[in-house]
């Protein structure tokens, strides 16, 4: 089915969020939409699939006028969705999401829940989403939930899919699988809109790029652009896609994690309660400098962070900031102390859906001055800090006191960073920052984050993207299954970190106390890790929780014994499995941020 | 880690996990020390059939305060294992029969060295009559809030099924017109629930209670202005009289509790039956759980969210307008002021008690019931305790078992939330 949109607008209220777009999507194809945040994309999508109503424009489908009121009337005329916060009943067996709404009845209206389990299964195997119709959605991982939104436009018959966003809470892994799903697709000859921020991803699948800005078409390319030219495109000026920093200059030890354990407390998952998802961490931060964790999402990322919050009991270990023994302080104690944080479910635990823009920007410190003056609030000077706030992160909203539940998906992310940065703090904890953001917004994002560490933040970076981890790490530490790996330094080569990712090799085996040996050491030469590394624990034995750590580096002497290096790379089928296969088509060689597990 | 995944996740604390032990040992303690010390000397006898029987059952005769000491005992032994943690059956078991003996514990104490006995035929039969409107108001919250809209109106929909039932059958002295129009009174409760909440989004706790007190003084109000001057026309219905059905009536101790009962009681198996069903089994049900737990989600896949919640929130009204109208002509007939007396809100708590399933519900609405029972058969014979107290005891039931025993329930994610669209 030949889609086409004519001169489609949509405003709401004095903003105009679409403003006569054109597209035309093609059986056959897949069409990437490209755009910043706000850009109007996601409304767009949902303007095709009868959430939204346009104000001005026609669809036509094979030339012929088409009326969209409702997702029915899409669904009918044979248009998918997969949107970009999952539309997923958690307590639902896969096979009842996907046939929901479209169920196999038996007389009565009684559920045939064979046949439901057999055509999801068809559906499954002839396009290779392998997902059982019996589990609980809402125990899968995103990927594979993912799955099965796609199978839910699939047993639909849709001939356009469209896909918001898919990538952004995928492992490159799961990427990978996807964009083989959506190759298949395309080869049945449906059509695909593919939404995402992430530029060699487009370049990797699509077969043309719309590029939108500020609710306009500014452009179509093909496949072949440059990085560079589609991200001026999109922001409207030339991006750094690699922000600038200088070398680190750490300072005293700022957070002090020793031996921590957390429970695996994810309910639902049968048995989780028995793993630990955090098993023995043991890791300093210095003021100044940027400690970036990297890894497959899911090996304890979450939990390590939640803990450091106090969002999660600690089973054993302790945690110091500054010296304070904060391991059993309450969120707020921890705020209050200065610990900044950015979360990783942003919508879930980051912001009050229905407040206004400026009250999620102070939700954390609006009991104290300036905000605050005894009971009442400073109304004033929220305002004024908000109206700053969000044109200093350059947040696109109608205005400071819209719900911020009516922003673009990347503002609203934009909402809570502007919110923790935005205050003194002495550790930022940030996970996934840029996940969903743009281009432009990355670079900015980037650079209020080397800001900090030079204003002597200490800040613990936890990114699936190995691109960020590169950009702006001073050391990189690789977790897997609730462990540290290794530590690196930033110049560590790719396939290195990959086999650190799939949990092969490693140095520093935990458990051995040795927090942060081996960071310093050139990465050719790291089966000497032990005597190079620049601090040790000073002992195991350290008892007064409040007694000043000595900032010099420890004795070498006391290597941890189990530090050997890393093998040799020996196991090329390995390494490729899970993170080698690098170089997104064009991807420029002499780059070492050289993206991991990106399709060719 | 995802949005999916993280509902509820709040670590059971030590303080929760020594609760129901806790409980139990209290409940062992005062078998023993209350029921047990004080008990009359003698025997208590327990009935298991009714005067008139074709088979009658013979009496059982125990020792009152030696058997409220063993129950104790076997109580603080569950409290025991209780500790240790075997497993789910256990724990289910434990709290069961915790209870059981306790009640059993009770009726010693009251029971022990008098002439009376106590009638357990009677006890259930009465706890299933006492249980029906609490079943129907379970099932009219389960029907609303498993499409995502709170009600707490079941307490004014019974009440006006009640006033509206008697008014009815009295007028026209047709008992089924006053069953419908009972219902059809709920019904439009539910209407009214739909159009504030779900077209005008007013808050569904504060609404619900606003409609109670709205049929309370207008139920009260036209009592006053209506009923009581033209009582002998509009408030003198006849009343549903017991059905005994064929051979499953005969059955010893069965067929008396379950199968000997007016029109109500079989209308209240049906929807059990067609609640239980329809909303686990067929595709009705499926879709009105998936809008009560993720609205979006629903309406991208093309159904109606409002659609849904009218219809559901109006059902519920119909079927708990049932429960009001045999509060008057399935049992005591005429109408009086406020009669429903805070038996919606129980229901609401069974509701919530059965873990928003109509067979949980229905559960504990039989335990309140047969509570209710107990409490009324108990305040005829001579126990020395002021009959005030023994009114508490249904309400005291529903606090212990919604705060203690229940532990973490979880209400259907979108529960309350109304649903809006730009
Ligand atoms: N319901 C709404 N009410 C008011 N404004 C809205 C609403 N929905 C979207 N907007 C505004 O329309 C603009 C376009 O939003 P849209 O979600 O389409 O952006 P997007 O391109 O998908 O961005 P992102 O990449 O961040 O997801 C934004 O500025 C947003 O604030
Ligand atoms: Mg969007």
């Amino acid at each position: 089915m030949n889609l086409e949109l004519q001169g489609i607008t949509k405003r709401f209220g004095s903003l105009v969020a679409n403003d006569h777009i054109d597209l035309s999507v093609t059986p056959g194809t897949i069409h990437a939409l490209l755009g910043e945040n706000g850009a109007g994309k996601t409304t767009l999508m949902n303007i095709l699939y009868g959430l939204t109503q346009p104000d001005e424009g026609t669809i036509l489908a094979d030339g012929k006028p088409l009326t969209i009121h409702s997702p029915k009337d899409a669904i009918a005329a044979g248009i998918g969705m997969v949107h970009q916060h999952f539309m997923l009943v958690p307590v639902f067996t896969v096979a009842e999401n996907v046939t929901l709404g479209d169920e196999e009845t038996r007389a009565l209206g009684l559920l045939d829940r064979r046949r439901m389990r057999r055509k999801v299964r068809e559906l499954s195997e002839r396009y290779g989403l392998r997902v059982d119709p019996d589990a609980l959605t809402g125990d899968l991982p995103v990927g594979v939930q993912q799955r099965v939104e796609i199978l839910k436009a699939l047993v639909r018959d849709a001939q356009v899919l469209i896909l918001d966003e898919p990538t952004a809470v995928l492992t490159p892994g799961e990427t990978e699988d996807l964009f083989r799903i959506m190759r298949e697709l395309r080869a049945s000859g449906r059509a695909i809109v593919f939404i995402s921020h992430k530029l060699k991803e487009v370049q990797a699948i699509a077969d043309t790029i719309t590029i939108l800005r500020r609710g306009r078409v500014v452009g179509e390319r093909p496949r072949h652009t440059s990085e560079d030219e589609l991200a001026a495109l999109m922001v409207g000026r030339s991006v750094q896609l690699r922000v600038a920093k200088t070398a680190a200059k750490p300072g005293r030890v700022m957070l002090d994690v020793r031996d921590l354990v957390v429970p695996g407390g994810h309910e639902g998952l049968p048995g989780a309660e028995h793993t630990a998802a955090v098993n023995g961490l043991s890791f300093r931060v210095r003021a100044g400098e940027i400690l970036g964790v990297a890894g497959v999402q899911g090996n304890g990322q979450t939990e390590l962070c939640e803990a450091l919050m106090g969002l999660l009991p600690v089973t054993s270990g302790s945690v110091h900031l500054n010296d304070h023994d904060i391991t059993n302080a309450a969120p707020a104690m921890r705020l209050r102390s200065g610990i900044g944080y950015i979360p990783e479910d942003r919508q879930q635990d980051g912001l009050v859906g229905s407040f206004p823009v400026s009250e999620n920007l102070i939700l954390d410190t609006y009991n104290r001055p300036p905000f605050a003056s005894g009971p009442a609030l400073n109304l004033g000077e929220i305002r004024a800090t908000a109206e700053r706030r969000v044109k200093e992160f350059d947040i696109r909203t109608q205005s400071i006191s819209a719900p911020v539940e009516t922003l673009s998906g990347g503002n609203q992310q934009k909402v809570i960073l502007a919110r923790e940065v935005g205050r003194e703090v002495r550790l930022l904890l940030a996970s996934q920052p840029t996940r969903g953001l743009d281009v432009g917004s990355i670079e900015f994002v980037h650079r209020r984050i080397i800001e900090e560490r030079d204003k002597g933040v200490a800040v613990v970076l936890v990114s699936s993207e190995l691109d960020e981890i590169y950009a702006l790490s001073d050391r990189i530490a690789v977790m897997y299954e609730g462990r540290f790996t290794g530590f690196r330094p930033p110049d560590v080569p790719v396939e290195e970190l990959g086999l650190l990712m799939a949990g092969i090799g490693g140095i520093g085996t935990p458990g051995d106390g040795a927090a942060d040996s081996s960071e310093r050491t050139p990465p050719g030469d790291s089966a000497n890790a032990g005597p190079g590394s620049l601090e040790q624990p000073d002992s195991p034995e350290r008892t007064s929780p409040g007694a000043v750590q000595p900032d010099g580096p420890g004795p070498p002497e006391q290597a941890p014994p189990g530090a050997t290096g890393p093998p040799e790379p020996a196991e090329p089928a390995g390494s490729t499995e899970r993170a080698g296969s690098t170089g997104a088509a064009g991807s420029d060689g002499d780059d070492p941020t050289v993206t991991v597990g990106k399709p060719t | 880690m995802t949005t999916l995944a993280a509902t509820g996740r709040i670590p059971l604390s030590v303080s929760r996990r020594f609760l129901a032990p806790a409980t139990l040992l209290v409940l062992g303690l005062v078998d023993i020390l209350v029921f047990g010390k004080y008990a009359h000397h003698g025997d208590a006898t327990f009935a298991f059939s009714q005067p008139f029987a074709k088979v009658t059952v013979p009496n059982l005769k125990v020792p009152a305060a030696e058997t409220a000491y063993a129950l104790g005992a076997a109580t603080i032994v569950l409290a025991a294992l209780r500790v240790m943690d075997l497993g789910k059956v256990v724990r289910r078991l434990s709290i069961g029969l915790a209870l059981a003996f306790f009640v059993i514990a009770l009726l010693c104490w009251a029971y022990g060295g008098s002439v009376n006995s106590f009638n357990v035929i009677n006890q259930f039969q009465g706890t299933l009559a006492d249980s029906i409107p609490l079943i129907l108001g379970a099932l009219a919250g389960c029907l609303c809030e498993r499409s995502g809209v709170i009600n707490i109106a079941i307490e004014g929909q019974l009440l006006i099924g009640a006033f509206a039932g008697a008014i009815f059958a009295s007028a026209f002295g047709v008992l089924w017109l006053g069953l419908i129009a009972g219902s059809l009174a709920g019904g439009l409760i539910g209407l009214l629930l739909g159009v504030f909440a779900i077209t005008y989004l007013v808050d569904q706790i504060i609404l619900g209670v606003v409609l109670n007190v709205f049929v309370s003084g207008l139920t009260g109000y036209l009592y006053d202005k209506v009923l009581i001057p033209y009582s002998n026309t509009l408030n003198s219905p006849s009343t549903y009289l017991p059905i005994k059905i064929p051979l499953l009536g005969d059955i010893p101790i069965i067929g008396p509790v379950f199968f000997d009962s007016t029109l109500f009681l079989y209308i209240t198996y049906v929807l059990i039956v067609a609640v239980q069903v329809g909303l686990f089994s067929t595709r009705w049900g499926l879709r009105v759980r998936a809008v009560g737990e993720h609205p979006a989600a629903a309406d991208t896949v093309g159904i109606s969210v409002k659609l849904t919640r009218y219809r559901n929130v109006i059902l519920a009204g119909l079927v708990a307008g049932i429960g009001g109208a045999f509060l008057t002509i399935g049992s005591v007939g005429s109408f009086g002021k406020d009669m429903s007396s805070g038996k919606g809100y129980i229901a609401l708590a069974a509701m919530i008690f059965g873990r928003w399933t109509p067979l949980g519900g229905v559960g504990a609405a039989l335990l309140f019931g047969f509570t209710f029972e107990l409490q009324s058969i108990l305040s005829t014979v001579n126990v020395p305790v002021p009959s005030d107290f023994l009114l508490m005891v249904p309400y005291v039931a529903t606090i212990i078992a919604v705060a203690g025993l229940v532990g973490q329930v979880r209400a259907p994610a979108a529960d309350g939330q109304p649903y809006i669209t730009s």
